[in-house]
């Protein structure tokens, strides 16, 4: 789960982390009040989308000569005025992909006063399967450039989770960094605060880009993006109260309270699987077979009859399907709880495109025996390729 | 010959009163007798869990009383993913050699803490988020579906459940059969990686050739890759076919297994796939066609 920027700063300055002042706004009428809050005389003006590279982002409605995604403004006027031109309008950034994002909240920030640029992620570096500080001197680029071209520059300490972060770590992380003097005093609280925080929150990713060295030699989280842990937000009623609905995709939202894992793609052939990794791979077959797959779906391994039918009338409820692929090679999924499913949402939303069915293991033959019951018009296949290629065949006919 | 597990192993298992744990226990039970000895529940120690077909274990409150009446060494853990991380630190307390964690949805900073206790332990952890393990008319630890294994000598390792059945199906219908199928799990912190289970075939006997299914996210296959081209200068070499799921999955998003997601620029499917090429695995582009393509390689 991603939460906005200015959500994220102030859940980090909780725990003691230095972030500028700001107040969100979630109208252009808020911007005066928001502004005359803070200190001045120099205002930063953020969109607020679950999504990076928006300074360097383009507003769809606005011309090719118009600013940003991320404004900076020199007198409370300027500020209202950015936010005036700003609310409402589509960010279309490297990261939103073309339809990009509206923009329904904004950030008014205290402007800094930069002398350095630098770059600080908290992970889970599964290689080692513990929590681990990347640093980089190359701050606010993207970070993905820099380790493609210039990988010595990425710098990564794991930190042990039962010495937690030490005055070592801080040291390699200060190094890294080039931090001296005051940036280097802050750090040995800022560093082991992030890694409490990631902690504490079950973080995902923590990402601050830039960390800045100010001109007055001293550290601040500029930007920050964090995503949480989906597994541990059962133990997280605040973090839970931070989710944006309008920044996710209405059918994964619905999916999402099923617990189905669901991830909405551009293809026409929607797809219900068991497994992940069946999951994945029935995505790709159709991709061989020539056709996109339009979601992926996957029920899970302990889903009953009703989970099922959600998942399969929210694969049919997408406009774009032209074709439902459904496979499942049953383990602890038997295969006729997953046909009692599709045959119960048939009944009730019907069914208007064609359906390969592909069912293998755990009582699979009871599971066949309750779809040709059915008097369903169902294609019943023999394995995964038999079923891809039918179903593929099914959409070009 | 099998790794891993074999008929006399001794198996617990945490999470046996509930409907996944009965369910699974039922069908390790009718699996070629596979020794499943005891039960714990911290409530219901002395009790005896019954089946639906009347089978029968006794219960104990904790791991540790368990072991020494049943001289287990092995446990299975259905527990649900708030209270799993624990059940497999009080199974590493006991001391137990083999630890199987099935259970999908554990926090991740929750496996960061089970890793470091560990890493300073003699146990073996396989998963979580796993199907578990299954060496043919022996032992069957998990959840895979027996019924679709055949005795032979293709071993077979695995990030994803289902494409583990895939592989053991129609390694099957191809008339290999398995020495034995293991999925490590889809999670990103997990006890058991690729190279582990690599190195415990290339050593088996009876593990002829083998098939190593991975998925995108992390960079475990690479890893695997550069040990199997490590291993084959020592002359240790076998016969391999692979997959490789998610070359159509979108970057930056996490498809269904915590651990699968391109990230950073990291993890994607075409690199994992040539790596596996570049260690003489021949990756099959259709998950359908893993038996035949290993058959392909046999044939030379």
């Amino acid at each position: 789960m991603n939460i906005h920027e200015y959500q994220a700063k102030a859940l980090l300055k909780g725990f003691g982390a230095p972030v500028a002042e700001g107040v969100a706004i979630f109208s252009a009428e808020e911007a005066e009040a928001a502004a005359k809050q803070l200190p001045g005389p120099l205002y930063v003006v953020k969109s607020q989308i679950h999504a990076g590279g928006r300074g360097k982002g383009k507003f769809k409605e606005l011309g090719p000569e118009a600013k940003g995604g991320v404004r900076l403004a020199f007198s409370i006027d300027e500020a209202k005025s950015h936010a005036k031109e700003m609310f409402g309008n589509t960010l279309v950034t490297a990261q939103t992909g073309d339809a990009g994002k509206q923009v329904n909240r904004l950030y008014i920030e205290d402007g800094a006063d930069i002398a350095r640029e630098l770059y600080c992620s908290l992970l889970v570096d599964r290689s080692v399967g513990r929590v681990a500080f990347v640093v980089s001197t190359e701050g606010g680029m993207d970070i993905e450039a820099v380790a493609h071209d210039t990988p010595e520059k990425i710098h990564t300490i794991a930190i042990d989770p039962e010495a937690g972060v030490t005055e070592a770590d801080i040291a390699a992380i200060s190094s890294a960094l080039e931090l001296s003097g005051a940036a280097a005093e802050d750090a040995k609280s800022l560093f082991p605060l992030l890694y409490k925080a990631f902690n504490e929150k079950d973080m995902a990713l923590l990402e601050i880009n830039p960390l800045i060295v100010m001109k007055d030699d001293h550290l601040r989280v500029l930007d920050a993006k964090m995503s949480f842990d989906g597994n541990a937000i059962f133990r997280h009623d605040d973090v839970k109260a931070l989710r944006d609905e309008s920044e996710e995709d209405a059918k994964e939202i619905e999916a999402s309270k099923w617990d189905l894992a669901y991830v909405a793609l551009d293809g026409n052939i929607g797809c219900m699987v068991n497994g992940a990794g069946l999951a994945m791979a029935t995505m790709d077959i159709i991709k061989l077979y020539g056709k996109e797959p339009a979601n992926f779906c996957d029920v899970g391994g302990g889903a009953g009859k009703e989970k099922v039918a959600a998942a399969f009338k929210i694969i049919t409820a997408d406009p774009k399907v032209e074709g439902i692929l459904v496979n499942i090679f049953g383990g602890i999924m038997k295969c006729d709880v997953i046909a009692e499913g599709v045959v119960a949402a048939v009944q009730e939303v019907g069914l208007k495109v064609p359906l390969v069915v592909r069912l293998e293991g755990t009582n699979v033959e009871l599971g066949k025996k309750i779809l040709n019951e059915s008097g369903l018009a169902i294609t019943a296949a023999d394995d995964l390729d038999d079923a891809a290629k039918k179903i593929v065949a099914a959409i070009k006919a | 010959m099998s790794i891993l597990v074999n008929k006399n192993t001794k198996v617990l298992v945490q999470g046996l009163t509930g409907k996944t744990g009965t369910f699974h226990t039922e069908q390790a039970l009718a699996y070629y007798g596979t020794q499943m000895v005891g039960g714990i529940h911290p409530k219901k120690g002395g009790e005896t869990w019954t089946g639906s077909k009347g089978e029968s274990l006794p219960i104990y409150a904790t791991v540790v009383e368990a072991k020494e009446k049943t001289g287990a060494d092995a446990s299975v853990i259905y527990v649900p993913p708030a209270g799993a991380a624990d059940a497999i630190i009080e199974a590493i307390e006991a001391e137990i050699p083999f630890i199987t964690c099935i259970t999908e949805g554990i926090p991740v900073m929750d496996m960061v803490r089970v890793k470091a206790r560990l890493d300073r332990s003699n146990s073996r952890l396989l998963g979580p988020n796993c199907p578990g393990v299954l060496t043919p008319e022996e032992c069957k630890i998990g959840i895979m579906p027996g019924s679709i294994f055949r005795k032979g000598s293709v071993g077979i390792v695995s990030r994803s459940g289902t494409l583990t059945y895939e592989a053991v199906f129609q390694t099957s219908n191809e008339g290999l059969g398995q020495t034995t199928a293991v999925g490590i799990g889809g999670d990103p912190v997990k006890g058991t990686e690729f190279i582990d289970i690599l190195e415990m075939f290339l050593a088996d006997e009876a593990t002829q050739s083998i098939i190593m299914i991975g998925e995108i996210g992390g960079s475990a296959e690479e890893e695997a890759a550069q040990f199997l081209i490590d291993e084959a200068k020592k002359g240790r070499k076998k016969p391999m076919a692979g997959f490789i799921a998610g070359r159509t999955a979108p970057k930056g998003r996490t498809m269904g297994h915590a651990g699968a997601v391109v990230s950073g620029g990291k993890g994607d499917a075409e690199s994992k796939i040539a790596a596996m090429e570049a260690a003489g695995i021949k990756v099959s582009p259709s998950p359908a066609r893993l038996g035949t393509t290993l058959v392909e390689v046999l044939k030379g």
